[in-house]
């Protein structure tokens, strides 16, 4: 008896003490011979640039052969989730990617490394190669905690040849909504599965259009939604009205992952709204395409995404976690890479290097618009609890899409239940 | 020495516990310190990132007042009427089905309980496959008779209907065999004499079979119920709780509420708000249970 006892305490400590050496999550990042393995996590690379990152890594270690950048990457969908789950873990990536809206958040956090402090020492760092306003954006409480790393904007992709077998005139700079629409109706003819247009139905594209028929997301001092308004009600309409007339309603879709992309790049899409991110990927599409800068409505607006590469302020190299992110944001080789493949673009303040991008030879020929798409731009609105506005929004306009709500109704929903969140 | 009576039943004492303690290890580090964990943190505010912030019962207050918790217990409801008596009355009438003497007996027995040993993150996947609206074999076959199949899934209206007939689909086998053991273990003495008696058919099942059934029903019912009120797999994997929040239901709210919302103390603070759902209920049932269950 007595013996079974020890015999059953022995096993059962060992079984324990195998469990709790399988649970470490702690990643080992030393490297036997000296070498630091820095770990960065992205959204942005995959699925049609992890080639582009890999070559600025590859070109990074040449110059710094002591680091080893280990690539991580998920989907943006994904990417919070884990992010967020990794640094409550304790196993946060040395580096990562953070977009506009969620960096004040990680900031706030104080999940961000001070990369001032980290700069110290660094005596060829130059701030000025950044583009002032980019920088600035990513400066918190006068701290610089992330260093911007790129920026798109979404633009009107159009099926130049669904245009011409249609004989109708392509979209130019002026078109507004009515032209689109129009346009749209005739170029739909759901007997064959072509769609006129594609735009979702949610809150990024709400604050924009929103913006565009001359209304306002939220009031001046952030403190009430002032999107319940005629304005509002003119901007959620054209988007709800898309679905099932222009455009495929969610059953036709069928939660099938990038239908949008694969029905442009099939040619049964004559006008799509989406980003810049997109060039590459279509670049091969057997047809003719091109960009326009999107219609507007009282006003013109164009969505400008701005990502940025935080270092996690518990990295064990600080020093390597600095290198690599100026190295990744300011160095030549990346802004050429960027440009080169269509990637998004570099947020450099020498507009020399920029203007490589309009001489590329892939499609789409007018590159222009991306640039003339800044001249007018709608921000989204941030606030402290930015993922639940984002949901709320999505979710009442998708009841109106669905025939539940009317969009009048949709829109009081969303925003009495917005204006709790800003307390 | 003599063994005195105390030493005895101190070793007595001392085998219970070392028989016990291979499930009371788990049990404590995997249910009870969690739990402890959770009410903890549900009286914080956490997004998981930074320190805790001491918030006392904020966060129930806050739900309280909140739709969106309203809505999620309304879907959850809504699942669980949905849910058990289909489960139910189809487990049952398997279970009666195949608990007569028939070839292949064994094998169909064997085949309706491979859905409850499959993993759910298949069978969902399974489901939303076969009721996708765009491609899925469920409308392709009602086309053929004439009929225009719903969005199942992808429509606000049909989301939660779907994931009722695949929660059903995969519980049907395990309703099964719990019934099935009840039906077996009425003895047969209590049939015939009924028979002798003048009773048959109809009136064997309303007086015989479904009154001595009651203690297995029993059972069934207070599972389904927990296992209704914690849905979640399937919902995670079909909707996400959507289209439009149609199938948010409570489990699936304290998912987004961790890790969407950063509000991990709010969603600690939902989970004990539904333990304490759960446990009325089953309290409840428990005290019902002695009008109708029949132990004779």
């Amino acid at each position: 008896m007595n013996r079974t006892t020890k015999a059953a305490a022995a096993l059962l400590t060992a079984v324990l003490a195998a469990a709790c050496a399988q649970g470490s999550a702690t990643r080992e990042t030393a490297a036997e011979d000296g070498k630091v393995t820095l770990r960065y996590f992205t959204f942005s690379a995959a699925p049609d640039h992890v080639a582009d990152l890999d070559s600025i890594v590859a070109a990074f270690e040449q110059q710094n052969p002591r680091i080893d950048v280990v690539v991580e990457t998920a989907p943006f969908a994904d990417y919070f989730t884990k992010l967020q789950t990794s640094i409550a873990g304790n196993t946060a990536p040395d580096t990562f990617e953070l977009n506009y809206e969620n960096f004040v958040t990680y900031a706030d956090a104080g999940s961000l490394l001070d990369l001032d402090t980290a700069a110290t020492g660094d005596d060829d760092y130059q701030p000025g190669v950044y583009a002032a306003e980019s920088l600035k954006s990513f400066n918190h409480g006068g701290k610089q905690l992330a260093l911007p790393a790129s920026f798109s904007t979404v633009v009107l992709f159009y099926n130049k040849a669904l245009f011409d077998a249609a004989g109708l005139p392509a979209p130019t700079a002026d078109w507004t909504w009515a032209d689109e629409q129009a346009a749209a109706a005739k170029l739909t003819d759901k007997k064959k599965g072509v769609y006129g247009d594609f735009q979702p139905v949610q809150f990024f594209e709400f604050y924009k259009t929103l913006k565009q028929a001359g209304g306002e997301f939220l009031s001046a001092d952030g403190k009430k939604t002032t999107f319940d308004s005629p304005a509002g009600v003119k901007a959620a309409t054209w988007l709800v009205d898309k679905v099932g007339s222009v455009m495929p309603t969610e059953a036709e879709i069928g939660g099938t992952a990038d239908y949008d992309t694969n029905l442009f790049k099939s040619g049964k899409l004559a006008m799509w709204h989406n980003g810049i991110w997109q060039f590459a990927g279509m670049a091969d599409a057997p047809f003719d395409w091109d960009v326009v800068v999107e219609p507007g409505d009282q006003t013109k607006a164009s969505a400008v995404f701005h990502n940025a590469v935080a270092a996690s302020a518990t990295t064990k190299h600080p020093a390597e976690a600095w290198a690599w992110s100026r190295f990744l944001t300011s160095s030549q080789i990346m802004a050429t890479t960027r440009i080169k493949n269509s990637w998004e673009l570099p947020p450099v303040s020498d507009q020399s290097v920029l203007a490589g991008y309009l001489d590329a030879a892939t499609k789409p020929a007018n590159r222009q618009a991306v640039f003339d798409s800044l001249k007018s731009i709608a921000l989204p609105p941030v606030i402290a609890r930015q993922q639940e506005m984002q949901d709320t929004m999505t979710e009442e306009l998708s009841n109106a899409a669905a025939g539940r709500k009317s969009v009048q109704q949709a829109l009081t929903d969303a925003a009495a239940k917005i204006d709790g969140l800003l307390g | 020495m003599t063994r005195t009576k105390a030493s005895i039943r101190l070793r007595y004492a001392g085998t219970v516990a070392l028989f016990l303690l291979p499930s009371a290890i788990p049990l404590a580090l995997f249910t009870l310190v969690p739990m402890a964990g959770s009410l903890w943190t549900s009286l914080h505010e956490w997004n998981l990132i930074t320190p805790m912030r001491w918030v006392g019962l904020d966060n129930y207050v806050e739900l309280l007042g909140e739709e969106r918790t309203r809505a999620a217990f309304g879907h959850t409801l809504y699942f669980i009427a949905g849910y058990l008596p289909l489960v139910y009355a189809g487990g049952f009438g398997l279970a009666l089905l195949l608990n007569r003497a028939m070839r292949g007996r064994n094998v169909l027995r064997a085949i309706y309980f491979l859905p409850v040993v499959s993993s759910w993150v298949v069978v969902a996947l399974m489901w939303k496959w076969l009721l996708n609206p765009a491609s899925g074999i469920v409308n392709q076959l009602l086309a053929l008779v004439g009929l225009d199949g719903p969005g199942w899934w992808t429509d606000p209206d049909w989301a939660m209907p779907s994931i009722i007939l695949a929660s059903a689909w995969k519980d049907l086998g395990f309703v099964m065999v719990i019934l099935l053991a009840g039906l077996q273990a009425i003895p047969q003495e209590y049939r015939d004499a009924a028979k002798v008696d003048g009773a048959t058919g109809f009136k064997s099942f309303r007086h015989i079979t479904f009154p001595l059934l009651s203690p297995a029903t029993f059972f069934v019912v207070v599972i389904s119920l927990i296992n209704g009120f914690q849905v979640f797999d399937q919902v995670h994997v079909m909707t996400g709780g959507g289209p439009a929040g149609a199938s948010q239901v409570v489990v699936e709210q304290v998912y987004d509420l961790t890790f969407r919302y950063g509000r991990a103390g709010a969603a600690s603070a939902l989970s004990w708000l539904l333990f304490v759902v759960i446990l009325l209920v089953t309290l409840v049932q428990i005290r019902a249970q002695r009008r109708w269950v029949n132990y004779g």
